[in-house]
């Protein structure tokens, strides 16, 4: 046979050498046949997409990318372009960026004192480490210490002041943590988890303020204080968001336990705060915040506007995450409450061993996303007077310098909101990537 | 799980720590200045010219211009102010709750606030009115030949009253274009969505300031309502009052006698006029009568100005704002600015 084969011309006796692909059906000649003109009508849409994308990009492309960015004024700015012969180009001239270099500290840091900067920037570095354990599990455990001392730790830097009272009032912590420890086995655990509560409550009411004010008075260790009317810009929307976020979510849990809680009194309480909580818009609670309390407080009091919003905030969202996690906590099908109840399990470790985890896991997408609408809610206090970057904007419009900016100003201030929001969005695509146990 | 009671606690501790500096304070609101060190002053959230804060992150402006000198006179020290910030819904209960120790914020003396908000006007530091606004290419020169126009008007204000009141005296129709704010205002009517902006005849003069080109557009000389402007505190102690008004009165009255920040510090011994020593404390025993140092005028008016100073440095006609004097000009040029006297 392989003789005959060898005296045949005709037959091949080696492989032809590969091709390449008709350019038809491979590289991005392909994608463009499949995906953009993979018929008459696509084409046709494809095309006027281009043209529509291309229309509105010439018009804003050079408007920013010939943005003016040394001038002091908005006038000069229009001296500069004028200067240019960029007002001739196109109706809409150019883009006035030199605000942002003037005011970019106070849309950032409002009235914080320009030589204490590195107190907010280090907070927040703090606030970053001590939210990485939390965050990613491959940070190692000892971390949680950091976690636990930060929020003292980030407080007394943005508010500074004498270090006694955040040290005072974390002391409360330990003794509540005391009383539930070693109290529980002597005074029985129900009674153990109220004083644990309560003791600590009557300690900060009316013990932690004389000592801070011994302590700091016999040993001064502090360092200039910053009062709550100086925050503003993103460091405002940061803190406001930020403390709502962390209190909310505690406070979310127990609402959403105490929603699905056979006793009547706590069963009863959780569903009207909630519903009543929810059922009325943020700013109204706002104003309730910064008009209301004003008139139901003792004449005198100054109450901190800042910490009544926060709290507000805080109450507004916590209500919002309860009901997302008591959606994640039906999902759960009946047999897992059984079965810890068949493992014996008592109420609080059922719920943080079995009930809890898979909860949450459910809820997360439903979180993150309410945490988002908190975040960006926070530009609402700017109708209660305080200047957050929306607030910061009216402000710097204002100014004879730059009255009649608009756009440069929103564009940043959406682009800061859009980065923070869009991290948010990714971690928690991240987490349920992570945490996800089925087979699909 | 820490974290979510810190704040919680902060809470609690500024209630307590708040109850407890209620005790301490003094009875007056004057004592309460006294005691805390600074005065605290509502302001707009942000008006041109008449408050603002500057890139150093100080508050400039008319309104300001008052607080610095009244926290001039009662404290020496004319930064010694917490300026804050209030919306026109919130400003009325920061003042009637102590929030602030009064409000120096674009605020007209009307009846139903003096009386039934009990609030205590001290006096007007801007005459205003409400005008219009037309492009000069319109070709009017008199709001008498606006009938059929278009109007931007901001929702929700008495200019929306005035307005209303103004077309139908006169038997004249408009066609209202509703906006929100000064900013959506300024956008739409450049835009061309109206043919008329209307609002006070100060806020459309630092509107047109900030035009590309100022010159095409005119202010109408008609003003259709009377808009005086003034601080004001709230009832229940006359002696606090008795100090803003009397600090207003003292820049006016500086300027009709012609004391200026620059001369203020000699004068008071040089000159013979018996007014002007009185004013400035070298002479009487004014200031003992408001329970405030002798050279509590000649503070405020070396920290500001007098009026005219005070006038020209933030809204006049050197700014960008370029406001005449108009109705704010002193009695003796034809204007309404009328102090009584020191004596």
């Amino acid at each position: 046979m392989s003789e005959i084969h060898a005296e045949t011309a005709y037959v091949r006796t080696e492989m032809l050498p590969e091709q390449a692909p008709p350019i038809t059906a491979a590289g991005p000649v392909k994608w463009m046949r499949e995906n953009l003109f993979s018929s008459p009508l696509n084409a046709i849409l494809t095309v006027l997409s281009i043209i529509v994308i291309y229309y509105v990009l010439q018009g804003i492309l050079p408007w920013m990318v010939n943005g003016i960015w040394n001038a002091d004024s908005l006038s000069e700015c229009r001296e500069i372009r004028d200067a240019r012969g960029g007002s001739s180009e196109h109706g809409h001239g150019v883009a006035c960026w030199a605000v942002l270099g003037d005011r970019w500290h106070q849309l950032t840091f409002g009235f914080y004192p320009s030589d204490l900067y590195w107190r907010p920037i280090l907070a927040l570095a703090l606030f970053l480490a001590a939210l990485a354990p939390v965050l990613f599990d491959t940070v190692p455990r000892k971390m949680f210490i950091l976690t636990a001392a930060a929020p003292f730790i980030c407080a007394w830097l943005l508010w500074g002041g004498t270090i006694w009272g955040p040290l005072m009032i974390a002391v409360g912590f330990v003794i509540g943590w005391a009383i539930f420890k070693f109290g529980a086995p002597a005074i029985g655990a129900l009674s153990a988890t109220i004083a644990a509560i309560l003791i600590p409550i009557l300690y900060w009411l009316f013990i932690a303020g004389p000592i801070a004010g011994a302590l700091s008075g016999a040993i001064p260790i502090g360092i200039e204080a910053v009062p709550s009317d100086d925050f503003g810009g993103f460091l405002l929307a940061f803190v406001i968001g930020a403390s709502g976020i962390i209190l909310s979510m505690p406070l979310g849990i127990v609402l959403a336990l105490g929603r699905q809680s056979d006793l009547f009194i706590i069963n009863k309480f959780s569903v009207i705060f909630i519903e009543v909580i929810r059922g009325v818009p943020l700013i109204v609670w706002l104003f309730t915040a910064s008009l209301l309390l004003n008139y139901f407080l003792p004449p005198g009091t100054n109450f901190d506007l800042m910490l009544r919003v926060i709290i507000m905030v805080t109450l507004f969202s916590s209500a919002y995450i309860a009901e997302v996690i008591r959606g994640g906590l039906a999902a759960l099908p009946r047999g897992q409450y059984e079965g810890a109840d068949s493992l014996g399990l008592n109420y609080w470790q059922s719920m943080q061993l079995i009930i809890l985890p898979q909860a949450l896991k459910i809820s997360i997408p439903g979180i993150v996303s309410s945490f988002i609408g908190l975040f960006k809610d926070t530009v609402l206090v700017v109708f209660v007077g305080l200047s957050d970057p929306i607030g910061f904007s009216n402000l710097i419009r204002a100014t004879t310098d730059w009255n009649g900016i608009y756009w440069e100003l929103f564009i940043f201030i959406g682009l800061c909101f859009f980065i923070c929001c869009y991290g948010m969005s990714r971690y928690s695509q991240y987490l349920e990537r992570k945490l996800r146990t089925d087979h699909r | 799980m820490k974290k979510s009671v810190l704040l919680g606690t902060l809470a609690v501790a500024g209630v307590a720590s708040g109850a407890a500096f209620a005790d301490g304070h003094g009875d007056t609101t004057l004592g309460q200045i006294q005691e805390r060190g600074s005065l605290n002053c509502g302001v707009t959230t942000g008006l041109t010219g008449f408050a603002a804060p500057n890139a150093e992150g100080e508050w400039e402006g008319f309104d300001v211009g008052v607080c610095r000198a009244v926290a001039a006179a009662v404290l020496g020290d004319p930064t010694a102010v917490e300026f804050v910030p209030t919306t026109g819904q919130t400003r009325f209960t920061a003042l009637a709750s102590g929030e602030v120790d009064m409000l120096a914020r674009n605020t007209t003396w009307t009846f139903s606030r003096d009386v039934d908000l009990a609030f205590e006007f001290t006096g007007v530091n801007y005459y205003d009115g409400q005008g219009f606004m037309v492009p000069r290419e319109l070709g009017v020169s008199s709001a008498l030949e606006l009938d059929g126009a278009t109007v931007c008007i901001q929702t929700g204000t008495t200019t929306e009253l005035n307005l209303a009141d103004f077309f139908s005296s006169n038997n004249m129709s408009y066609e209202p274009v509703p906006i929100e704010t000064n900013a959506e205002a300024q956008q739409q009517y450049l835009a061309g969505a109206c043919d008329v902006y209307t609002t006070d005849a100060s806020g459309l003069a630092a509107t047109r300031a900030t035009f590309e080109d100022p010159s095409a557009h005119v202010v109408l000389p008609e003003i259709v309502s009377k808009e005086p402007l003034g601080p004001l505190v709230r009832h229940g102690d006359h002696e606090w009052g008795d100090i803003v008004r009397w600090t207003l009165n003292a820049l006016i009255t500086a300027e009709e006698l012609g004391v200026t920040s620059a001369n203020v510090g000699e004068i008071g011994g040089t000159t013979e006029n018996p007014e002007i020593r009185r004013l400035l404390g070298t002479e009487g025993e004014l200031g003992a009568m408001l329970g405030l140092e002798a050279d509590w005028a000649a503070n405020a008016i070396a920290a500001v100005g007098n009026y005219g100073e005070l006038f020209e440095g933030n809204i006049g006609e050197s700014t960008p704002i370029g406001l005449a004097r108009g109705l704010n000009a002193q009695w003796t040029d034809g204007g309404l600015l009328y102090s009584p006297p020191f004596r």
